[in-house]
Order: C-alpha cells, then sequence, then structure tokens
C-alpha cells in the first residue's frame, strides 16, 4: 500500500464524482425522496377514502354519526345510495372504497347494544381496509370531545359493526409511523445506493478501459478498492446526515440513543454494502449485469429485513436468510439506538454479525479482483 | 523493490507462445525476439492475436503455454515488477473521459510512483511536448480522435519507461496525426525506448525496424521490411490494361498465380514462384483477347502479407479437413 498512490485514486473519484451530475442529484435525490414518499404516503392514506352513506335510519342521531364519520377526514362521500345492496354494487364496481350502512332500526339498537352499523370496505386493499379500522373506532352513539375526534376513547366504544369483509390489523398505519420507518430508511437508502454505486463505478471502469490501463500500471488491487470505497463511505455518512437531519425537522423523530452509536452502526452498514458492492462488480460483466445483481440483494434486504415486516412474523427459514442480509442486523442496531435508547454495546451480537460480513466480503472481493485480464 | 533488470540488448524475447481461449487459438506458437531501441510492429488482420500476445507480453492475460521473458523478467510471474518499466497504451482511448488533459496526467504521474515535485514539472514538460499548452483544462472526453491518441502516449510515457506497448494505436486517426504520432515514436527510441506497436496499415508496418506478420495467430514471417519484400524479388508483376476485370478473371485462372489486386487502372498480380509466370500471363491475356502490359515491379509489404497469408492457408487445409 502506497500513500500517494492511494491519495491519487481518491482526488480521481472525487473530481470524476463532482462532474458526474446525476449520481451527485441521486446522492441527495435519493434519501429525499424516499423520505417524503415513505413519511406522508403514510398519512395519505388515511383521507379521502371514496365512501357512500345509505342513512335508511336519518334521525338526528344518525346524522350526527355521520358528520362525525366525515369529520375524521377518513371517508369522503361521492356518490349518494339509499340502501346496502346500492352500495355493494358501488363497492364491486369501485366507484367506492368504503360503504357505510345505518340500518332503519339505528336507535333501537343502539339502546340495545348493538352492532348499529355497517361499515363496508374494500377488502381488495388491505391498505384501504386498514384505513377503514380507524373509522370504526370513532364513538358511536355519544357526542364525542370536540377538540379531537380522531382520538377514539376505548370505553365510550361499542365493539365493532359487523362488516362483510373483516377488518385484519395487517399492516397498521397507527402503529407504523414515520417515527418507526425513519430509521429503517436509513437503512434502505444505504442498502439501495452502495451496493449499486460501488458495483457500477467499477464495471463501469472495465467496459469503458479504464481497467486495463491501471492494472498495467504499479497500483494495487488495494489501493483501487479502498481508493474507490472511501469516497462511496463519506457520501454514504452524507446520506446518513440527510435522513436524521430531516426526519428530525419533518417528522420529530427523535434519537433517544447517542448520536455516535447511530453513526457507528451507519459507518458499519456502509461498509458491508460497499465490500458487496465490490463483490458485486468483480462478477458483474456490465453495468446492466450490476444493477441486476444489485436489485438481487436489494429487494430480499427491503422485505426481509424487518423495515416492512416484523421479523418474528416471519417463517424460519426467510429468518436464516434474513440474518445473512446486514439490512436486518443494522434496522435491530438503529432501532434499538434511536427509537430505544439502548447502548450499541448492549446489541453487541448484531454488530459482531456486521463485521464479520464486511471481513468476508472484502475478503472475497479482493481475491477475486486480480490485476489480470482473464 | 523487486528484482533488478538486466541491461542486455533484447528486450522481448517469447517461445512457444500460445494462448487459447476454449477451442480457439489466439496466439499459436509464437516465437518473438525484440531487440532494444527499436520500433517493432505487429502486422495482422483484426482477430490476428496482436492484442492478446500484447496483453500476454505485458503481463495481463496468462498465456496458455510457453516461455515469455521481458526486460530480463519471466512473465507472468514477476509481471508487477515489469509494471514500472513500460508504458501501455490501450486499443481503445482508456484515459479518463471525465478528467481533464491536466488532471489524467497527474493521477499517471502519482499511480506510476513519480515523486509529486517531480510529478509536477513532467506533466508541465508533457503538455507542451504533445502540444496541449492551451488545452491542459479540457476534459479528455471532448477532444477529437488524434489529441486522445496523443494524450494516451503522453500518459504512456510519463514515467520513461524503457518499453512501450503500443496496440493499434492509430487505428481511429486521420493521416496527418498519424504522421505526427510516428514522428514522437521515432523521438523516443531515439532516447532509447523499445517499442512493440501493432497496426493494419502496411504504411505503418514499413516504417518498424522490425516486424512480424501475424495470421489466425500464427506468426506467419518475420524480420526487417526489406528483408521481407526481399523474399518476394520477381514474384510481382504490374499488368495495365483497360479491361482489368476481363483481365482479372483470366488471370486467376493461371497456375502459379497467387492474386491479382486491381489498383487504379492496373492490376497488381502475385506470382507463386520465379517460374517463368509473366510469359504465361501474357499468353492467358492475349488469349483472351485482353490488350495488356506486363512488367515486374517492387514487391511491397502488402504482397509479402498476401504471399504468407496464402502459405499458411494452403499449409493449413489439409490438416483441418479431418477436425471439420
Amino acid at each position: 500500500m502506497n500513500g500517494r498512490r492511494l491519495f491519487a485514486v481518491l482526488i480521481k473519484e472525487f473530481r470524476q464524482m463532482r462532474r458526474d451530475r446525476v449520481t451527485l442529484a441521486m446522492i441527495v435525490g435519493i434519501p429525499i425522496m424516499q423520505l417524503v414518499l415513505f413519511g406522508y404516503a403514510i398519512n395519505l392514506n388515511l383521507r379521502n377514502l371514496p365512501a357512500a352513506i345509505a342513512d335508511q335510519s336519518n334521525t338526528s342521531a344518525s346524522r350526527q354519526q355521520v358528520m362525525d364519520m366525515l369529520a375524521t377526514g377518513v371517508i369522503e362521500p361521492v356518490v349518494s345510495a339509499e340502501t346496502p345492496e346500492q352500495l355493494l354494487a358501488l363497492l364491486r364496481r369501485g366507484e367506492i372504497s368504503v360503504g357505510v350502512a345505518i340500518p332503519y332500526d339505528y336507535e333501537r339498537r343502539l339502546a340495545l347494544g348493538q352492532e348499529a352499523i355497517q361499515i363496508m370496505v374494500d377488502g381488495s386493499d388491505t391498505v384501504v381496509q386498514s384505513a377503514a379500522a380507524q373509522l370504526a373506532q370513532v364513538p358511536i352513539g355519544e357526542p364525542p370531545p370536540e377538540n379531537d375526534t380522531r382520538l377514539p376513547d376505548r370505553q365510550s366504544s361499542i365493539p365493532l359493526p359487523q362488516s362483510p369483509v373483516s377488518i385484519v390489523s395487517f399492516y397498521n398505519p397507527q402503529r407504523v409511523s414515520a417515527i418507526n420507518i425513519v430509521p429503517g430508511l436509513i437503512g434502505i437508502i444505504l442498502t439501495m445506493t452502495m451496493v449499486m454505486f460501488t458495483a457500477v463505478a467499477i464495471v463501469r471502469e472495465r467496459e469503458r478501459g479504464n481497467m486495463e490501463l491501471l492494472i498495467a500500471t504499479p497500483v494495487s488491487s488495494a489501493e483501487l478498492m479502498i481508493g474507490k470505497i472511501l469516497p462511496y463511505g463519506l457520501i454514504g455518512l452524507i446520506q446518513t446526515s440527510l435522513i436524521l437531519l430531516l426526519g428530525k425537522l419533518v417528522f420529530q423523530v427523535p434519537i433517544r440513543g447517542s448520536l455516535l452509536d447511530v453513526y457507528i452502526a451507519a459507518i458499519l452498514l456502509i461498509l458491508a454494502n460497499l465490500a458487496m458492492g465490490l463483490l458485486i462488480s468483480t462478477r458483474a460483466q456490465s453495468q446492466f449485469q450490476a444493477m441486476q445483481m444489485t436489485f438481487f440483494v436489494f429487494l430480499p434486504s427491503i422485505l426481509l429485513s424487518g423495515f416492512m415486516f416484523p421479523f418474528d412474523g416471519m417463517p424460519h427459514a426467510a429468518q436464516w436468510l434474513a440474518e445473512l442480509l446486514p439490512l436486518t442486523h443494522f434496522i435491530r442496531l438503529v432501532r434499538g439506538v434511536m427509537l430505544r435508547g439502548a447502548d450499541i454495546l448492549e446489541l453487541w451480537p448484531d454488530v459482531l454479525a456486521l463485521l464479520v460480513f464486511i471481513v468476508l466480503m472484502m475478503t472475497f472481493a479482493i481475491l477475486r479482483f486480480r490485476k489480470r485480464l482473464d | 523493490m523487486g528484482p533488478t533488470i538486466v541491461k542486455n540488448e533484447i528486450a522481448i524475447r517469447a517461445r512457444g507462445l500460445s494462448k487459447h481461449f476454449g477451442s480457439l487459438k489466439a496466439v499459436d506458437d509464437v516465437d518473438l525476439t525484440v531487440h532494444r531501441s527499436q520500433v517493432y510492429g505487429f502486422l495482422g488482420p483484426n482477430g490476428s492475436g496482436k492484442s492478446t500476445s500484447i496483453r500476454m507480453l505485458c503481463g495481463l492475460l496468462t498465456p496458455t503455454a510457453g516461455e515469455i521473458e521481458v526486460l530480463g523478467l519471466t512473465i507472468p510471474e514477476q509481471a508487477e515488477a515489469l509494471r514500472q518499466h513500460i508504458g501501455y497504451m490501450t486499443q481503445q482511448f482508456s484515459l479518463f473521459a471525465d478528467l481533464t488533459v491536466r488532471e489524467n496526467l497527474e493521477f499517471l504521474a502519482a499511480v506510476q510512483n513519480l515523486p509529486s515535485k517531480k510529478a509536477r514539472l513532467r506533466v508541465d514538460e508533457l503538455l507542451e511536448e504533445y502540444h496541449f499548452e492551451g488545452r491542459a483544462g479540457q476534459l479528455a472526453g471532448t477532444m477529437s480522435g488524434g489529441q486522445k491518441q496523443r494524450l494516451a502516449l503522453a500518459g504512456a510515457v510519463i514515467h520513461k519507461p524503457e518499453l512501450l506497448f503500443l496496440d493499434e494505436p492509430t487505428s481511429a486517426v486521420d493521416p496527418e496525426s498519424r504522421r505526427d504520432f510516428w514522428e514522437k515514436l521515432f523521438e523516443l527510441t531515439e532516447a532509447g525506448t523499445t517499442i512493440l506497436v501493432s497496426t493494419h496499415y502496411m504504411d505503418e508496418a514499413e516504417r518498424c525496424h522490425r516486424l512480424a506478420i501475424l495470421d489466425r495467430g500464427r506468426l506467419v514471417a518475420d524480420g526487417s521490411p526489406a528483408e521481407l519484400t526481399g523474399t518476394l524479388d520477381g514474384r510481382t508483376l504490374l499488368v495495365e490494361t483497360e479491361m482489368q476485370y476481363r483481365a482479372k478473371q483470366l488471370l486467376v485462372k493461371v497456375p502459379g498465380v497467387i492474386s491479382a489486386a486491381q489498383i487504379g487502372n492496373s492490376l497488381r498480380v502475385l506470382v507463386d514462384s520465379d517460374r517463368d509466370c509473366q510469359r504465361h500471363i501474357e499468353a492467358a491475356l492475349s488469349a483472351g483477347g485482353v490488350g495488356a502490359e506486363v512488367r515486374p515491379i517492387t514487391p511491397s509489404l502488402e504482397d509479402v502479407f498476401v504471399a504468407v497469408t496464402h502459405q499458411q492457408s494452403n499449409a493449413e487445409s489439409p490438416q483441418e479437413e479431418p477436425e471439420a
């Protein structure tokens, strides 16, 4: 390893990066875009679902109940209907997502403590289902507190009305909030960008013939690899900071543990992903192949890491597979540190797993990278 | 530091050099000797094994068989020690298109272990020597073919290597730039550099001190251009006629005629050996009703090329039949 040569490779990378506008835009654009998408899409889910209300009772009490439901903002009446049958037809045709049926004997059922309202939900969309679940928690029969109609008061609400489609709390937006998303999002973005950037950057040099020139010079494999990794690692840290900052400013995401621990976890994930990108680059023949291989890693990472679905709910085989993915360990670390205020050393098994992953990947990558063309 | 370089007269020596890619014999049993301070040419069509040979000689490809000694080092085992003594210019422009002229040279200087102060002087020197004074800040990717070649050459000689490998350096360059480029090469050999250059241009091959003709992986002839053309003395004829097409049809049927190529208003004919072909040709032409004047002409490298590749395919065809 020669310091001057390594420095030359670093300078070269930074100069090239500075001129690569698209990559620069992605470095900043991807985190912002994802943060906004993940952060706001969840809130949007709860608003303005197309609905129809068939109020057959048409009493002051039932009208009051309808007003309360509308006040939640979850549903928005788009067509009028008179009978539950009409609601079903509208639902089937996809004109509405939610139908609210209030029977003739609404007040009598209320008095008897029976199910008084039926909410029909388009069950083909699980997100609509879960949104409607919130609707069902609007207290029935009693005027809700004036200041907040959306906070359900469990004592006063009566059991859920029977609905033609059962409402399953599958991906409950009330539980998965931006606060829960943002820490994991750091991992998602780092996995997506770091693996791809390094893999593509090296394959691109091979495609353009730069690599043939480089390997005919005294520069060593380690200098080339480290010279590639460091600038992208820096980018990873910039992205991490950007998400943390935006998460704090826009969604008030807390960092209950130490900020240093968050960065340590991020650095571990960045190194793991860069090493994986290097390994991919030694296999891929073209930039397109490098992208495909990246997605091969990225998709299981998103689905199995516990970012989207709870880890414990997955079958054992999927859990074992997930243990092999660096993102799984990072998500445990970052949620532990940011949300539960844990010390990173308390979470040592995941730190160890990431370290082992980095060492293995890096070793494979350097072993596979030859200063030869064959 | 690696092993010391033995100073002797021979820069490259290869014996039985072969490279197979699966069933394809890209380079097949090539023997090669290149003396110092010479321009040694590889002449051959595309796919004749020029690039593969060069890559093996500079240690980028591992030969399937054969021994290589470059500047006294055994290749590929001592390839790493060789790297600082050679310059390599790839066929495709391989400097960084998104770096400026100066940045490219600065990078290469550092990678070739030039100390910073020396590097700065050397970069300035090359910028002037290779006429990049006003263009030091221009991105390499935006330059013309000739400028790119010049820059690539400047990059390849930045550490003043003893040996330069140039893989079809002028394939994408206009004639004037090619001439300038060759001037530079001779300046370098004058200063003691050995140059191995591959080309498919006959006029470039003629400029080399020595050259090897490669055909389908085999070395079919080598020597100085004069030696090579000398072997064809009396075997090249010029047929001047008004009816070139008809004459050509008649000529290829004459025994002993290897090829007849139309050059403007005349035909250039290559014949088998010094049998009295001229008379046969004249007879055949007049019998066919074609008025023509036939006279001997000085052989060119192109004739040599046609002659040796013809021999090669004749020698090969009986062996190949059982395989097919």
